[in-house]
């Protein structure tokens, strides 16, 4: 550089600092950027892909694997257990999903410019904090049909007669999804509070000097400013409940018969206990288009319902 | 409108606002009261069981109070199970992986949000993509991965997803580096610091606050988490917590005095992180959507 005689001489200097500047930036981004990009590739990003492949294969884990092409998929959809299990799944969602989210709306309504929120809140989100095994035990008990507690006072009390729950297999799914209500109240519950923060007091003041009621005022100014909130829970609840396992696989085993076996549980079965790996990933193939379908469906939905400030 | 009348209805207005007359908030404070009973009945039923004697529990109208108090189910349970080794396991465990996702996704966070680069955004966008890949639809694969490294079986299975993946950790820590002013990172370019400087010793002591909500988060996940474990390990010498007590549940089917004691064991210190980080939790959650599920 320094031999250069052109007139351009005294710039050379700073540009060749910029290219190394870039140059080590670069270097630095790699470095920090590293250990989580091993990480995305080798534990989401190959398997993903790997996924996808094997369930072009029949493969059991051991020795060959042949490509199969779409059989798989096609001995998928002529099984029933693959119709249990979305069945099964779509009961717990169609429960859990809007029971969850109205109920999280009304208490957080309740709360919002309520003395004592602080301590309501603690109380109502704990369960959130709570695992799903500890959860699941708890629930066994609380659900027993014999020496259960609500099925006792609902008797005793009420004079209501409750099914045995988790060993009928109409109710096993209402049940589990009834205890992912109770679960998931207080996240729901948090999510819109804060949302409702955000809804100006003056907007529903207005509305109340233009002689609107409290339905209105909630159907036509709190409903609105609240849409994008409600969109984020629900997209976030749906694919929560497709991926519901934990809670059926410790309290009923998928059971009685087949009448708590999810998707996950199609998946986990096929997987871990008949080690048909090319089977199961099929599954889980379906299983994630259907995720991406109904996400999807709810973007494309969105804007219809869902109201932006600008 | 006269001008007049308007701030005199806003004046009413606003007056009546907080919860309307003093006799609905009294029905809404019982109506949240009894909310919040449902809510922590649970856990109240749980602790109380784990004190009766057993034939307490089969007994039709329930006895709500222990009678006498059985201390013993707590060591009996401890014993029937090797729950002290599920604690060290679930405890370490939690612990590496806490410590060592927070340093590598603040350090990928700080490039995301401060270093330009060629394929930037390209690379943050398949973070985000990959935080919608629900982890049961990859786990077959993972399953194989794990077992080609020999890691089956072993606590790295699951040690080393956790601390070295978490695009959500990733791309809440870029939101919050990018809100720090620039001017705080060039004073220190200008003095010649290299990069690793300016992210250890100015972004890093910045990123205290939504490190420890995170933190947080992280370790509730670490340590209830159940579909790994439950496929990676085996050995119940291996096992964490939520393991531990589903075995438990498999052994104990109706014993429910000690069944709730395992479970009080295993929900205790959950609780206890709850109590303290609450509001640092909940401030978390508000702010970022995030669970720690």
């Amino acid at each position: 550089m320094a031999v250069s005689t052109r007139p351009d001489v005294q710039t050379a200097p700073v540009r060749g600092r910029q290219v190394s500047r870039q140059t080590s930036d670069t270097l630095w981004a790699i470095v920090f950027i590293g250990p989580q990009l091993i990480g995305l590739l080798l534990f989401s990003l190959f398997p993903l892909l790997s996924a996808f492949y094997l369930s072009l294969t029949n493969w059991d884990g051991f020795g060959n694997r042949t490509f199969v092409g779409v059989q798989n998929f096609v001995e998928q959809f002529q099984s029933p257990d693959l119709y249990t299990a979305l069945w099964n799944t779509l009961i717990y969602t169609v429960i859990s999903v809007p029971g969850g989210l109205i109920l999280a709306l009304l208490v957080a309504m309740g709360l919002n410019n309520i003395r004592g929120k602080t301590i309501y809140r603690l109380l109502y989100f704990m369960p959130v904090v709570t695992g799903s095994v500890a959860v699941s035990v708890v629930w066994l008990y609380l659900l027993n049909g014999d020496f259960g507690i609500i099925n006792t006072y609902a008797q005793s009390w009420f004079g209501i007669t409750l099914p045995n729950w988790l060993v009928d297999d109409r109710f096993v799914m209402p049940a589990i999804a009834i205890i992912g209500i109770w679960w998931g109240l207080g996240y729901n519950m948090v999510i819109f509070l804060a949302g409702l923060q955000n809804v100006p007091a003056s907007l529903m003041e207005a509305a109340q000097i233009d002689g609107a009621n409290k339905l209105q005022v909630f159907r036509n100014v709190t409903i609105p400013l609240l849409s994008p909130t409600t969109f984020f829970l629900t997209i976030t609840a749906i694919i929560g409940s497709f991926q519901v396992f934990d809670q059926a696989y410790v309290m009923t085993g998928g059971g009685p018969g087949k009448a708590s076996y999810t998707m996950v549980f199609h998946v986990f079965k096929q997987a871990f206990i008949d080690f048909t790996f090319g089977k199961s990933s099929a599954a889980a193939v379906i299983l994630f288009a259907i995720i991406l379908a109904v996400t999807a469906f709810q973007l494309f939905a969105q804007r219809r319902w869902v109201h932006y400030e600008d | 409108m006269a001008s007049t009348a308007v701030p005199v209805t806003t004046r009413r207005d606003t007056g009546r606002k907080p919860g309307g007359s003093l006799g609905q908030t009294i029905i809404l404070h019982i109506v949240l009261i009894i909310g919040a009973i449902i809510m922590v009945f649970p856990f109240i039923w749980m602790i109380l069981t784990s004190f009766k004697d057993i034939s307490q529990t089969f007994v039709i109208p329930p006895k709500w109070i222990p009678d006498p108090w059985v201390w013993e189910n707590y060591p009996n349970s401890l014993q029937a199970l090797p729950f002290g080794r599920a604690y060290f396991n679930s405890f370490y465990i939690s612990v590496i992986v806490v410590g060592v996702s927070l340093l590598t996704a603040s350090m990928a966070a700080y490039a995301f949000a401060k270093i330009t680069f060629r394929g930037r955004e390209v690379l943050f966008l398949l973070f985000l993509a990959t935080m919608m890949v629900p982890y049961q639809v990859t786990i077959i694969p993972l399953f194989l991965i794990m077992k080609q490294l020999g890691w089956v079986d072993t606590h790295l299975s699951i040690i080393v997803p956790g601390a070295l993946f978490n695009a959500f950790a990733v791309f809440m820590l870029r939101q919050f580096i990018r809100g720090i002013p620039k001017e705080m990172e060039e004073a220190a370019t200008i003095d010649g610091c290299s990069r690793w400087r300016i992210y250890w010793q100015i972004i890093l002591p910045l990123l205290v606050p939504a490190m420890s909500a995170l933190g947080i988060f992280l370790f509730l996940g670490s340590w209830n988490s159940f579909f790994y474990p439950l496929i990676f390990l085996n050995n119940p010498e291996l096992f964490t917590v939520p393991l531990m007590l589903n075995q438990f549940r498999g052994q104990y089917t109706v014993d429910w005095t000690l069944l709730m004691a395992g479970s009080a064991i295993a929900v205790i210190p959950v609780l206890i992180v709850y109590l303290i980080g609450q509001r640092k939790i909940i401030e978390g959650i508000t702010l970022t959507g995030l669970t720690g599920r």
